[in-house]
């Protein structure tokens, strides 16, 4: 299945591009589909496992228990400053 | 029923529209003024009317600052701030509350963010408006760029 992946602040920077289509298996986990932005995006690694980015599903904070379906747009949110 | 805050008023001015939706974001200033009226309008009720106006300093850690730029998350980031308006709506007694957060490059010295709460009564406003401005820093999708003499740094935490 298809998804859109989005990239923000430094992560932007880090990837040099907004946003990127990926093919993923279907029905894959929450964790599964971290794995799979790590190894795409390795500059994004050591965001992702120290936890300092959170993941959002269809503009939604995610976690573990979220499902990931077709055409779900993803976002990579490095720590908030706004304010 | 969702509350979405949209007034749906639209206040020409010049020649442009703006948009004058109680919660929103925007790359151009706002008017204070314009901002508590728009709060006010809600009802005759209100007694006391709290603001926060964050601005743009020109140091931090140390380091002076010469401007600013914010990136948000389009979509999220407007739906982030509308439950943050909800909630205080739902949880503290006040009558009404409009938020509006500024995006792109801002200079040292302007305004970047206005959080509006109004109630009968002053305690419940200030109460309301703290609560918000400390839940905008920790649900918002808004980021912050500072470009020092050394160089333009993501933020990666704020105070």
């Amino acid at each position: 299945m298809a998804i859109k992946v989005k990239f923000f602040a430094m992560l932007k920077t880090k990837t040099g591009k907004e946003e990127a289509n990926l093919t993923v298996p279907d029905g894959i986990s929450f964790d599964k589909l971290k794995d799979i932005l790590k190894k795409e995006f390795p500059a994004l690694a050591e965001f992702i496992d120290r936890k300092s980015v959170i993941i959002s599903v269809n503009q939604e904070f995610a976690d573990k228990n979220t499902v990931i379906k077709d055409g779900d747009e993803v976002a990579l949110l490095p720590p908030f400053s706004g304010g | 029923m969702i509350n979405t805050g949209a007034r749906g008023l639209r206040l020409g001015v010049r020649d442009e529209t703006i948009n004058m939706d109680l919660v929103r974001i925007q790359k151009q200033d706002f008017d204070i003024n314009k901002e508590v009226e728009l709060v006010k309008a809600a009802s005759k009720s209100i007694g006391g009317v709290v603001a926060f106006l964050g601005t743009a300093r020109d140091i931090s850690k140390g380091e002076e600052i010469v401007k600013l730029d914010f990136e948000h998350y389009s979509g999220m980031a407007e739906k982030k701030l509308k439950e943050i308006r909800d909630a205080a709506l739902k949880n503290f007694n006040i009558i009404e509350m409009g938020i509006v957060h500024r995006t792109g490059a801002i200079d040292i010295g302007e305004n970047i963010v206005l959080i509006i709460a109004a109630a009968q009564h002053r305690n419940d406003a200030f109460m309301a408006c703290e609560w918000a401005i400390t839940e905008l820093k920790r649900i918002t999708p808004i980021w912050k760029r500072e470009t020092t003499k050394k160089g333009a740094v993501w933020v990666e935490e704020h105070p």
